[in-house]
C-alpha cells in the first residue's frame, strides 16, 4: 500500500513544470530542505517516546536485573530476580491464566464480534443507533464497568444469579468470582463483554469495502450463504481480521485493569495475570526490582506477536 | 416466499441482534438502576421474596447527591478533564507533524522510524509503569497532573501519528503541489493548505486520543495518590471502596456519570469512525 505511491509521484521537478529559472537549483535544494524539515517534524514526537517509553524501558531492564527497591538505589544481581520470579508458584498461575484469558477472551471476541459485524452488516430502520449502542461497552473505561460487573457477580446481591434463578436455569447461586475455578471465566466474560463491539464495528468496516457484487456472483454459482462466507468474506477480511487480532492480543495480554477491579486478583491469589501481580509485588509492596522482572516477562511474547503481524502483513501487501 | 423470507429475517438477523445488544447494554441498565435505588432496595439479598432488581418503586437521588457534595467526585472529574484535554493537545501536535513527515517527506531512515513509532504504540503501559513511578519521583513529578500529562502521550502519539500518516496519504499532493507552483514554501504549503485539509483526520485522532486519556488507570493509579488529585477512575475506586464495603449507589452513579462524557463524544461520530475505517482500508 504505501510503496505504490511513492516512485514518482513525489514533487518532482519533471512533473511540475516548473519555470526555467529554478528547475536546475530546485532538486538539491529541496532535498536538502526536505531532509531538516522532516528532522523538525519528527523532533517532538520521537523525543517523547525516546524520554517516556525507550529510557524507562531500558530502566526497566535495570531494574529487573537489580535489587532496587522503594527508597533503596540496589545493586546488580544478574538473572536472581527472573529465576525467582520463575520459581515463584503464585507468579506461575498469573502466567498461566494470563496464557489462557488471552486466548478464550479473544477466541470468544472473534467469533462474537464476527457474527455482531455481520449481522450490523444488514440494512435496517435504526441501523445508526443500534451501531452508537453497540459499541458503548469498548467507550466506556474499563475500570467502570467492570465495577457494574463486579456489583452483578455480588455474592449476595447479585442480578445475575436472581435473573438465571428465575429463568429457571440454576437451582443454586453460582460463585462467579468467590471461587477460584468460576472467578477467571468470569473475568473472560467481562473481557468478551467489552471487547466484541470493537471487533464487530472494525470488522464491520471491512465488510463495508467488499463489493457486493463478489457475493452475487458467488450466489449466482449456488453458493449459500455459509459457503459464501468461508470463501469470499474470510480471505477479504483476512487482513483486517489480522489487524484486529493482534492488536487485541496485546491489550488482553497486557490487561491490568479488569482483573484488579473484578477480583483484586483473588480469591487466595488465583486470578492474577502478570500485570496484576507485578503491581502488587513491584508498587504494592515496593520490590521494584522483582515486579519490574514479572513485568518484563511479557515482553518476549509480546514482541513475537508483533513481528509475526508485521511480516505476515508484509507478505500480504507483497502479493 | 415473501413471508418465509421475512420469518427468516427475523430469526436469522432480529432474533440474535436483539439478544447480543441486551447482552452489551444490560451493564448500563444496571448502573443507571442502581444509581436510583435507595439503600433498603439495593442491599436485599437475591433470594428474598420482595426481590425485584430490575425495577424500583421508590427512585432515590440520594447516591448521585451524595456523590456530587460528599466526594470529591466533581474535583475528579475536572482533573480527568484537563489531563485528557492536555494530553490530547500535546499528542496531536506531536502526530500531526509526525505524521505529515513520514507521509510525504522522503529521507534516510523513514521506514524504520515509522516501524519504530508503530511497535512503540504496541509497549503497553503494564511494562513501563515499575520504571516510571522511580522517574516520575525523582522528577518529583508524583501526585501533580504533569505525571499524568506527560506520560499519557507515549500511547496517544504513536496512534495519532499513524491515523493521520492514513489520513495525509488521502490528501492529493496535486493540492500542495500547486499552492508551491504558486510560490509557497514546502512549509508554508504543509500549514496553509494540507493541515487544514486534514481537519477531520485530527478531529478523530483527538477523540480517540481524548477517550484514551479518559479510560487510562494504571499510571493514574501508581502516580497519584492525595484524594484531591485523582482521575474519576482512581478516585472512584479508591474512594469509594471502603475496606470490604462497596458504596454502590455511588459507585454506579459514579461509573454513570464518569462514562458519560466520552459516550457522548463517541455517539456523535460513530458513524464517522466507521467510514474512516473503512476509507483507510480501502486506500
Amino acid at each position: 500500500m504505501e510503496s505504490k505511491d511513492r516512485p514518482g509521484s513525489g514533487p518532482g521537478p519533471g512533473r511540475l513544470l516548473p519555470s526555467p529559472s529554478d528547475r536546475h537549483a530546485l532538486p538539491g535544494r529541496l532535498l536538502d530542505s526536505e531532509r531538516s524539515l522532516a528532522f523538525l517534524l519528527l523532533a517532538p514526537a520521537v523525543a517523547m517516546l525516546l524520554v517516556f517509553i525507550a529510557y524507562p524501558f531500558a530502566t526497566g531492564i535495570w531494574y529487573a536485573l537489580s535489587s532496587v527497591r522503594v527508597g533503596d538505589a540496589g545493586h546488580f544481581v544478574g538473572l536472581q530476580n527472573l529465576i525467582a520470579a520463575w520459581h515463584d508458584s503464585i507468579f506461575r498461575t498469573a502466567l498461566r491464566n494470563t496464557i489462557l484469558y488471552t486466548f478464550w477472551a479473544n477466541l470468544f471476541k472473534l467469533i462474537l464480534g464476527m457474527g455482531l459485524a455481520l449481522l450490523l452488516n444488514h440494512p435496517f430502520r435504526g441501523v445508526r443507533l443500534v451501531r452508537a449502542a453497540v459499541l458503548l461497552p469498548f467507550i466506556v473505561p474499563t475500570v467502570l464497568s467492570a465495577l457494574a460487573w463486579r456489583w452483578m457477580f455480588d455474592p449476595t446481591f447479585s442480578v445475575l444469579n436472581w435473573l438465571l434463578y428465575h429463568g429457571g436455569l440454576i437451582a443454586e447461586r453460582l460463585p462467579f468470582l468467590s471461587d477460584a475455578r468460576w472467578a477467571l471465566w468470569s473475568a473472560i466474560a467481562v473481557n468478551t463483554w467489552r471487547g466484541t463491539p470493537f471487533f464487530a464495528v472494525t470488522l464491520l468496516a471491512g465488510l463495508q469495502t467488499i463489493n457486493p457484487e463478489l457475493h452475487e456472483a458467488a450466489a449466482l454459482d449456488g453458493a449459500g450463504s455459509w459457503k459464501r462466507f468461508w470463501h469470499v468474506t474470510r480471505p477479504l477480511l483476512r487482513p483486517v481480521i489480522i489487524v484486529v487480532v493482534v492488536f487485541s492480543i496485546v491489550q488482553t495480554f497486557s490487561d491490568f485493569q479488569l482483573v484488579y477491579v473484578l477480583t483484586g486478583g483473588g480469591p487466595a491469589n488465583s486470578t492474577h495475570l502478570v500485570a496484576t501481580y507485578a503491581y502488587q509485588v513491584g508498587i504494592g509492596a515496593g520490590l521494584l526490582g522483582e515486579g519490574a522482572a514479572m513485568s518484563l516477562f511479557m515482553f518476549p511474547v509480546l514482541l513475537t506477536v508483533v513481528w509475526s503481524q508485521l511480516r505476515h502483513l508484509r507478505r500480504l501487501e507483497g502479493v | 416466499m415473501t413471508v418465509e423470507r421475512r420469518w427468516r429475517r427475523w430469526l436469522l438477523v432480529y432474533l440474535p441482534l436483539a439478544v447480543l445488544i441486551a447482552g452489551l447494554l444490560f451493564p448500563f441498565y444496571w448502573m443507571l438502576i442502581t444509581s436510583i435505588r435507595p439503600d433498603a432496595e439495593l442491599y436485599r439479598s437475591w433470594r428474598s421474596p420482595q426481590s425485584a432488581p430490575l425495577w424500583t418503586l421508590a427512585p432515590t437521588g440520594q447516591h448521585v447527591l451524595n456523590l456530587l457534595t460528599r466526594t470529591a467526585f466533581p474535583r475528579w472529574l475536572w482533573n480527568t478533564l484537563l489531563v485528557a484535554a492536555a494530553s490530547t493537545g500535546i499528542s496531536l501536535f506531536c502526530g500531526l507533524l509526525a505524521g505529515y513527515g513520514l507521509a510525504r517527506l522522503r529521507f534516510p531512515g523513514a521506514g524504520p522510524l515509522g516501524i519504530g513509532i508503530f511497535v512503540s504504540y504496541l509497549v503497553p503501559p503494564t511494562l513501563l509503569f515499575i520504571p516510571l513511578a522511580g522517574m516520575v519521583r525523582s522528577f518529583r513529578l508524583g501526585d501533580t497532573p504533569w505525571a499524568l500529562i506527560l506520560t499519557y502521550p507515549t500511547f496517544m502519539i504513536p496512534f495519532c501519528t499513524w491515523l493521520l500518516m492514513g489520513y495525509f496519504k488521502t490528501i492529493p499532493r496535486e493540492l500542495e503541489e500547486c499552492a508551491r507552483v504558486d510560490g509557497a514554501s514546502r512549509f508554508q504549503a504543509m500549514v496553509r493548505i494540507v493541515f487544514p485539509a486534514a481537519v477531520p483526520g485530527v478531529l478523530s485522532a483527538g477523540i480517540f486520543a481524548f477517550t484514551l486519556s479518559w479510560n487510562e488507570f494504571l499510571y493514574a493509579l501508581v502516580f497519584l495518590s492525595s484524594p484531591e488529585k485523582k482521575t474519576v477512575a482512581v478516585g472512584v475506586i479508591s474512594e469509594l471502596v471502603r475496606g470490604d464495603v462497596y458504596f454502590w449507589g455511588e459507585l454506579m452513579a459514579g461509573a454513570l456519570l464518569g462514562a458519560l462524557p466520552v459516550a457522548l463524544v463517541y455517539s456523535f461520530f460513530v458513524e464517522h469512525y466507521v467510514a474512516a475505517l473503512s476509507g483507510s482500508m480501502k486506500g
